[in-house]
């Protein structure tokens, strides 16, 4: 009875259902259907992968001229390096490279600093704010003896990250004051808040960027106009709102009456009651949803292409109709994705981590 | 300007309180303040637009819409010329998106539907591929997908003389897909009227099996017969007729081919980009509200011996579409309203022929208007279906 057990009496997993095996078996070959769409699957890879494979790597060229391209079967890459700089920088002047290039790593530099919740305190405002005021300075020039240079000059990436980081910074106070309006017992301002935000999430930005561009110039007295990289950054800040303050509404949607009552019953009058007690815990659960936003922004920046401003994918399509280049549109296009992917995949996975961490309740 | 309003009654019944300190008079005066500014600043702006144009003598209202167009449309569900007016022109652009928002939604749900359904998978390869293709999908911007399957439709194609004609009847150039169609013929409506008539009388049939088996328990094969006399009754009607079978055959004439069906690559490229980019997301919509079931209910289901597509069926799906339905909503709106991004590729849509238009006759602000007007409608009409749609789901919880 008080026999201690030796080691043949543990009886070992089957070898079938741990290690290699075991991991194959479960996820790949668990039962005949699971097996058999296994095999088509790979069947699949196995017929689609190797001519891309071929394609991309091994039957193309990585530097070359476009002359050496017209030989090859494969994808004539060398369309990125020979017109890197005017896809990255477009017009930008010559021997100024550096200004949009140090603005946008100081910006990208103060996104990843700012990543770390523990460094969200006031002075990181005041760090964003000093950065704008530097990379404006940067980009426009005029101060410390940069020369100027006019906003119509402003393109590719920079202008790509300018409209859709500004934009969205200055959209998001806009976004919550709509949606504070939307929330108001006074029925003036709610009509006109709720028909405002409905308006424009019903219309597609383009039609905002139309607006932008033909109307905008009509609304302005005699004598002024308006910059055109400003006044599709104006549309995608009025449209930008709208979103925003759909999804801070949830925020406040989501506090509990408890909190309201609070503060009521501390005599709090209600700009206090939201600025310390509702706005701060609402924002905090939208932050990862504002983020989505941040993204879509991203990506909708693309679309000012059809107001011919001169974005990263502007810039991309001017490449392609140079005769030289303009059919590796695939290779450019795949490039450009890539781009993009990166940045808007950083940013959708850092949404995700954002929300696991902040699902605290409260 | 901060809406002020303290939900807390003003207290009146001791001193009397000064207006700025009493709730309801201040919401007023903030009210009217508000109003003020909102109106001074309207008019402003219309005051404003109105000297400018004058200045740029531009004509304003909608009388431009009687007018000939004077421009062609390539592709158009009516009949359409360069004679005809700019309300028809519009009519055609508006048919023109309504079809490719239409078409696209139904892909959308199903393939979206079906990756979901993967993502979740147990099988190892099928979930990650799935969710590679969400992930890809999800972070490009659509207009560059566009753009893509745009260059791919239009360079990788050959010309119509040397048009790929895989099987016959069929051909893929860069001037499209085209395809062979039955020549018409009166048959055809018949079948169309008898699959409508099946469809109708189906529904019917559903309702009384289903309060049959609430009353005996007995199941009726509804579906079953439904989609049997649905193409049977056509197939019969076929055969009265004496099996008509003359196809009408595209052929290439001069540069271009003659008769078929022709698919454009335009409208190929738009609903492929605006199918793919949104049944990503329809698919992450699909997955939460697949996961949102919990498990207690698929094992409760199992337990009492259901299949696991009557698992599906009957236990997670009513569940779960109550929870995918709202943002499937916002999905479907986002696609048709991504759909102005047409005018990218030069697929005549609304917003495309609307732009034409402006640029014609030089009155942006109807054109933007009428823009904004047609997507309203699309919007809140999609909505309201939504809605309803939603509302009847919803009863059914208990």
């Amino acid at each position: 009875m008080n026999e201690t057990p030796t080691k043949r009496e543990y009886l070992l997993p089957p070898k079938t259902n741990v290690g290699v095996i075991g991991w194959l078996k479960t996820n790949l070959f668990s039962n005949w259907h699971n097996s058999l769409l296994t095999f088509l699957l790979v069947a699949l890879l196995a017929w689609l992968l190797p001519p891309l494979i071929r394609w991309a790597f091994i039957d193309s060229l990585w530097n070359s001229s476009a002359e050496a391209c017209r030989n090859i079967d494969g994808a004539c890459w060398s369309v990125i390096p020979n017109n890197l700089r005017f896809i990255i920088l477009g017009f930008f002047p010559e021997g100024e490279e550096w200004r949009p290039i140090v603005a946008m790593l100081l910006l990208l530099g103060l996104v990843i600093y700012s990543k770390e919740r523990s460094r969200w305190r006031k002075s990181l405002g005041w760090l964003w704010l000093a950065n704008i005021i530097v990379m404006g300075s940067l980009m426009h020039g005029g101060v410390f003896g940069l020369s100027v240079v006019e906003t119509s000059q402003w393109s590719g990436l920079p202008l790509t990250l300018l409209l859709s980081f500004f934009g969205m910074i200055v959209a998001y106070p806009f976004g919550i004051l709509l949606a504070l309006g939307r929330r108001s017992n006074m029925p003036t301002i709610k009509t006109m808040c709720v028909t405002y935000i409905e308006m424009i999430r019903g219309v597609p930005l383009i039609s905002m960027l139309f607006m932008s561009s033909i109307m905008f110039p009509l609304f302005l007295p005699e004598g002024v106009t308006i910059d055109k990289v400003l006044r599709a950054l104006i549309a995608i800040i009025l449209f930008t709102a709208a979103y925003i303050a759909e999804v801070v509404r949830g925020g406040l949607q989501a506090m509990p009456r408890g909190q309201y009552e609070a503060a009521d019953s501390l005599g709090l009058n209600y700009s206090q009651t939201m600025r310390l007690i509702i706005l701060p815990q609402a924002l905090k659960i939208v932050i990862p949803p504002s983020v989505g936003i941040l993204l879509s922004v991203f990506k909708d920046t693309s679309l000012v292409v059809i107001i011919a401003l001169f974005d990263v994918l502007k810039t991309t399509m001017v490449t392609l109709s140079n005769p030289e280049w303009g059919r590796y549109s695939t290779e450019s296009y795949i490039f450009l994705a890539l781009l993009y992917f990166c940045f808007c995949y950083a940013m959708s996975s850092y949404s995700r981590k954002l929300e696991k961490e902040l699902d605290t309740g409260y | 300007m901060k809406p002020e309003a303290s939900p807390a009654a003003a207290n009146t019944h001791e001193t009397k309180v000064p207006f700025w300190r009493d709730s309801e008079k201040r919401s007023i005066v903030i009210q009217i303040v508000a109003l003020i500014i909102v109106t001074g600043v309207s008019y402003y702006l219309f005051t404003n637009t109105q000297a400018n144009l004058a200045r740029q003598s531009i004509a304003t209202g909608f009388g431009f819409l009687e007018k000939e167009a004077s421009f062609e449309i390539g592709e158009s569900l009516i009949t359409y010329s360069a004679a005809d007016s700019y309300a028809k022109a519009l009519l055609v652009g508006a048919l023109n998106t309504l079809k490719v928002a239409f078409i696209g939604i139904i892909l959308t749900t199903i393939i979206g539907t079906l990756i979901g359904i993967a993502r979740l998978s147990s099988n190892w390869l099928l979930s990650k591929l799935a969710a590679t293709f969400i992930e890809v999908m999800q972070n490009i911007p659509v207009l560059l997908q566009l753009f893509f399957w745009y260059a791919i439709f239009y360079e990788s194609f050959p010309s119509p003389r040397q048009a790929l004609n895989p099987i016959k009847g069929v051909f893929l150039c860069n001037r499209g897909f085209i395809f062979a169609v039955p020549e018409a013929h009166s048959a055809h409506t018949v079948m169309g009227w008898l699959f409508v008539l099946a469809l109708i009388v189906g529904w019917f049939i559903n309702r009384w099996g289903h309060k049959r088996q609430n009353l005996t328990g007995q199941p009726f094969p509804a579906g079953r017969i439904t989609v049997a006399a649905a193409i049977l009754l056509p197939a019969f009607a076929w055969l009265a007729y004496g099996a008509p079978t003359a196809m009408d055959m595209p052929a290439l004439r001069g540069f271009n081919f003659q008769g078929g069906v022709t698919i454009s690559p335009e409208f190929a490229a738009l609903l492929l980009g605006l199918v793919l980019y949104t049944s990503a997301f329809v698919a992450e919509i699909v997955r939460a509200g697949i996961q949102s079931i919990g498990r207690g209910q698929i094992e409760a289901a199992m337990a009492i011996a259901l299949k696991p597509s009557k698992v599906l069926q009957l236990v997670i799906l009513p569940q779960a579409l109550r929870v995918i339905i709202p943002p499937l909503t916002s999905q479907m709106l986002n696609l048709t309203k991504n759909s102005s991004l047409a005018i990218a590729i030069g697929y005549a849509d609304f917003v495309a022929v609307a732009n034409t238009t402006i640029n014609q006759t030089g009155q942006a602000i109807e054109g933007v208007a009428l823009i904004m007007v047609v997507y309203l409608f699309f919007s809140l009409s999609t909505s309201i279906f939504m809605n309803w749609y939603n509302k009847r789901m919803a009863l059914v919880e208990r």
